[in-house]
């Protein structure tokens, strides 16, 4: 774990989450999320080195189904909970020139 | 006749006489809600025309007479289960004015049943928090002290349940949402082991976490609604395809030679004075009953809460990506879709929200991955060890469900560290995939607030942990102290 976590851009990161944060905020969480991860070094403590990760408690593992078709929730049904929509589609701003 | 304070078991036996009509039984809740939820605020939304209606066809259809474990009772659901045609928020401005467009998995099973669907109740933000507090429409106030939180996140429907404005309720447990808040409310809250109930339909947090369960007025009322929601379904690929036993039948059993594990991390410093003393005299009360006590120990418990904050925030920031203004909810428009993005999240999601994507995105960000979520996903195995090893040597473990009783409003809310400490005790739990249950075991003395006994299991090991809750409930009337409201 990285020992020197007082320089989080957290700016960066709020633009890999996609998330716009004011100036305010930044700082507010820049100083709780150091706390934060200085307590979470406690984990260096631990020597894991054999130890396999354990992803969730189920003792399943590729859960499949028939790719087959068949029947879904009404699209106009769901449109309904869109902001925006017009044909059948979600209507979102322009992605390409 | 005040309806309201019955339980299942008591108000399902007087619909099957025909002694009540579901439509007075929800009467008599919207009646009680009337009164007292001006002063609580557990529920966001209620429709008493839906819930009458819902009432008379449960009525015409003579389902409640027919033995069907819930004909005509009324449960109340968390905001963050859907329910075809009601709204579900999350308590989140993200979410305003969304309506479900299908029932989840469990809400089918409930109307099978026959239940009625009541109404919604206030949570923390998409489930994270500890208080309620994060709601981003309500405060709710526990029905014991208004000036203290009533615990989270399934904050309203634990208050309702206590103070009587439903029979019982859903909620959903991740790192303790659904024990905690039934102990500092007063009620019973049931996690059930992961992949015993089917998540379909519930909005995702921490997808290697979350697990849907009961809060209730009794143990047994927790092992009646258990049967109705438990099974495989294959919407859910974390569902495990085991048979559902009858949970009712052996809670009379006793628990004569049974052996119950106090683990001795968890008897620590830090833990309120009068809970230590509640739990410790349940123990002997336990003991009295014919259980046996064995000191066990969970090694890694001190790292629990490490643990989970990266691994619920990384997935928390996976599962709610979802939410980027094009599909469903609120939009804040943008010139291109990064823009639309990114303001739609910055205004949409509440501080704690902001704060644990941002945290996530980070431990899983290049770099870093190997260093937080791994090592954390590792750390995990040596804390589900320790309970396979532990269970061994008992049958149950016994701990305080919170180091405290309800604690007051904004007494943590600007030290999140401080706040998540707080769940130290039900964490390990989810991390584990084991069940476990709280139920009330005493009160602090003034001001008198609820203190909660938790009992955690083996997994699929439901049928044993609501034995010893209903034994305790039994040899003691803890249940029938009630808030005076």
């Amino acid at each position: 774990m990285p020992e020197d976590t007082s320089k989080i851009d957290v700016a960066y990161v709020a633009y890999l989450a996609r998330m716009r944060l004011s100036v305010a905020e930044m700082a507010k969480m820049s100083a709780q999320l150091q706390e934060i991860l200085s307590y979470v070094a406690k984990l260096n403590e631990i020597d894991v080195s054999n130890v396999e990760p354990t992803a969730h408690a189920t003792p399943l593992s590729n859960v499949l189904r028939k790719d087959e078709a068949r029947p879904s929730v009404d699209t106009k049904k769901i449109l309904k909970n869109a902001p925006d929509s017009a044909r059948d589609l979600f209507i979102v701003p322009k992605i390409v020139e | 006749m005040s309806l309201h304070t019955l339980t299942i078991q008591q108000l399902r036996e007087k619909l099957r006489q025909g002694e009540v009509s579901a439509r007075e039984a929800t009467q008599a809740m919207l009646d009680r809600i009337n009164a007292v939820d001006g002063k609580i605020k557990a529920y966001l939304w209620l429709n008493p025309e839906d819930a009458l209606s819902q009432a008379d066809t449960i009525d015409r259809s003579g389902i409640a007479k027919d033995g069907k474990p819930l004909g005509g009772i009324p449960i109340a659901i968390k905001d963050v289960i859907n329910v075809e045609g009601q709204p579900c928020t999350c308590a989140s401005k993200i979410l305003n004015g969304y309506v479900s467009v299908y029932d989840a998995f469990v809400i089918k099973r409930l109307r099978e049943s026959g239940a009625l669907l009541l109404g919604r109740t206030n949570m923390d933000e998409f489930a994270m928090g500890s208080s309620t507090e994060n709601s981003s429409w309500d405060v709710t106030r526990n029905p014991w002290d208004f000036d203290r939180i009533p615990g989270g996140s399934s904050g309203g429907s634990a208050a309702a349940v206590a103070a009587d404005e439903a029979i019982a309720a859903l909620g959903s447990d991740t790192g303790g949402s659904i024990r905690q808040p039934a102990a500092v409310c007063g009620c019973v809250g049931l996690k059930p082991t992961y992949g015993r109930v089917s998540r379909y339909g519930l909005v995702a947090f921490a997808s290697s976490l979350d697990q849907i369960g009961p809060l209730t007025k009794t143990a047994a009322d927790a092992a009646l609604m258990l049967g109705v929601l438990a099974g495989h379904d294959a919407s859910d690929s974390t569902s495990v395809p085991q048979p559902v036993p009858d949970y009712t039948a052996p809670l009379d059993r006793g628990i004569k030679g049974l052996r119950v594990g106090l683990p001795k991390e968890y008897f620590i410093e830090g833990m309120d004075r009068e809970v230590e003393t509640a739990v410790r005299s349940a123990i002997q009360q336990l003991q009295s009953l014919g259980a046996e006590v064995v000191e066990i120990s969970l090694p890694h418990t001190d790292y629990a809460v490490a643990v989970y904050y990266l691994i619920a925030t990384a997935e928390a920031s996976a599962n709610l990506a979802r939410f980027d203004g094009v599909r469903y909810g609120l939009r804040v428009a943008g010139k291109d879709p990064i823009e639309m993005y990114g303001k739609t999240r910055g205004t949409g999601f509440g501080p704690e929200v902001k704060r644990r994507i941002i945290l996530g995105t980070y431990a899983l960000s290049a770099g870093y991955y190997d260093a937080y979520y791994l090592r954390a996903q590792k750390v995990r195995t040596l804390i589900r060890r320790d309970f396979e090893k532990a269970f061994v040597k008992c049958d149950v473990i016994v701990t305080p469900t919170s180091p405290t009783a309800a604690f007051k409003f904004g007494e943590k809310t600007e030290d999140p560290l401080q706040m998540y400490l707080s769940d130290i005790f039900t964490i390990s739990l989810n991390l584990a995939g084991n069940c476990g249950v709280s139920i009330p075991c005493g009160f602090t003395s003034n001001p008198k607030l609820p203190i909660g006994l938790q009992v955690l299991g083996k997994p699929f090991g439901e049928e044993i942990i609501l034995r010893v809750a209903h034994a305790y409930e039994q040899a003691t009337d803890w249940r029938k102290q009630r808030p005076n409201l």
